[in-house]
């Protein structure tokens, strides 16, 4: 069972039909003895940092989610929570998971938001590379970026301009898309289901 | 790097996909559904739905239309056509729609445009803008199909709906629009250089060579078409394959 946290922000319905495609039970949830039941989680997200944050903080699942062991994919402004900070709003401390803070793009050369289909160059030793094959479009649609990562834990980049976006990242049990799986046709589906099926902690 | 994106548009009237040129002479064309899966099976990287129902009872079919297209295909897709408050976005938006495009809604109240992105982020808000070229050279947004001036020069009102916070231009030129001769390659430029934000073309396209132009000439960030592909005079497949062979940067 793969639970999809509520947590006020962001379009779940995507989420959900993406998973229903694949055949893998969820449950949409804000309760966490629902959520504790569950053996993966999703933290999907759309809209401002400093209100996903406090949204998180005042359900009590900021904590929570830190003392996560099982595999959790956050997804847009889901994976950016799981990073150190964001500068947006002024700038907002996140759940620090994973080290890496998100800036804004503002290369005068470049179109921001960056939206539309991008090509994902998965790293060679991750399982996701033989499984999507050869250049995987993926669709992002965001402003701030992820900086300061620790390389090991970038797991595919897409070049926009001057800027490599660490669209997958990761380690352990967390599994982090700054573009959206549920919204990238074939290949998103494909990313979803090694998270739902073969991703382990 | 980034892909130039081919956008099908459906106009849909009552729950049934409508066409009709310069907004006159409307007829049904087929199925919202039907037509969203035969678009994402042929490659298409996004949808457009723009409502065109006058009626209150229309937008409650609207929504359900927008929850089974969202059932049905896993790629994004913008609505838009009434969307007058914030109440509206979050109907189409929690409905399964990932954008919510405004367009006369926000000239009477620019305000919708900040509100939207501050709740929804700016990701999420599209203006569309119909443009009318003027005698001086400039454009203004137009409404009601045309008919109604509203005497905004088009460059001063994106450059101020992007200080808002909208995130993406959907820019139909009324001039070409159903002339079939291309996009306003023009106007396309014009509006790109005076915005940062992705600009998606629309209005007059009606050959291939028309969806390679607007993309050599760097006019736009995507192109809309909606009859070409609603009669299957191209496929969206034909489009890829022939902006491939010229060398532009397509999703396959």
């Amino acid at each position: 069972m793969i639970g999809i946290i509520d947590y006020g922000m962001g379009n779940l319905r995507s989420v959900e039909n993406a998973l229903d495609h694949l055949g893998l039970d969820h449950v949409i949830s804000s309760d966490l003895q629902v959520l504790d039941g569950c053996d993966r989680l999703i933290l999907p997200g759309v809209g401002a940092m400093q209100d996903c944050m406090k949204a998180l903080h005042e359900s009590g699942l900021d904590d929570w989610l830190k003392a996560q062991t099982r595999p959790i994919l956050g997804i847009c402004l889901g994976m950016q929570a799981f990073f150190d900070a964001s500068q947006e709003n002024g700038g907002v401390d996140c759940l620090g998971m994973l080290p890496g803070q998100f800036v804004k793009m503002e290369d005068p050369s470049i179109r921001v938001p960056h939206i539309g289909w991008n090509e994902l160059e998965i790293r060679p030793d991750h399982p996701l590379k033989e499984i999507l094959g050869d250049h995987p479009y993926v669709y992002y649609d965001h402003s701030y970026y992820g900086t300061g990562l620790d390389p090991d834990t970038v797991l595919g980049t897409s070049g926009h301009g001057p800027y490599q976006i660490p669209g997958l990242a990761g380690r352990g049990h967390v599994l982090a898309c700054q573009f959206h799986p549920e919204k990238s046709g074939e290949t998103g589906l494909k990313i979803l289901s090694y998270f739902g099926k073969e991703m382990q902690s | 790097m980034l892909s130039k994106r081919i956008i099908p548009c459906l106009d849909v009237r009552d729950g049934k996909v409508v066409k009709g040129i310069n907004f006159v002479g409307i007829r049904e064309v087929g199925d919202p559904e039907e037509l969203a899966r035969q678009y994402y099976e042929q490659g298409a990287d996004e949808l457009v739905f723009l409502d065109i129902t006058a009626t209150h009872e229309g937008r409650r079919t609207m929504a359900e239309v927008v929850e089974k297209v969202a059932r049905q295909i896993c790629i994004p897709f913008t609505v838009g056509g009434g969307i007058t408050s914030l109440e509206d976005m979050k109907r189409m938006l929690r409905a399964g729609a990932d954008k919510v495009s405004v367009n006369s809604s926000a000239l009477r109240n620019p305000d919708l445009i900040r509100q939207g992105a501050d709740m929804f982020g700016n990701q999420c808000i599209v203006l569309a803008v119909d443009a009318k070229k003027q005698p001086d050279g400039s454009w203004h947004a137009v409404i009601n199909g045309g008919r109604i001036d509203t005497g905004k020069d088009v460059l001063e009102w994106v450059m101020e709906a992007v200080a808002l916070g909208a995130g993406e231009i959907l820019l139909t030129s009324m001039d070409a629009d159903g002339t079939k001769q291309g996009f306003d390659i023009e106007l396309c430029k014009a509006v790109r250089s005076a915005v940062p934000v992705p600009v998606i073309a629309s209005g007059g396209c009606g050959s291939l060579a028309h969806f390679a132009e607007v993309f050599e000439e760097d006019a736009a960030d995507a192109a809309l078409a909606a009859s070409l592909f609603h009669y299957q005079e191209l496929t969206v497949q034909d489009v890829k394959d022939h902006l491939r062979r010229q060398g532009i940067g397509v999703r396959p």
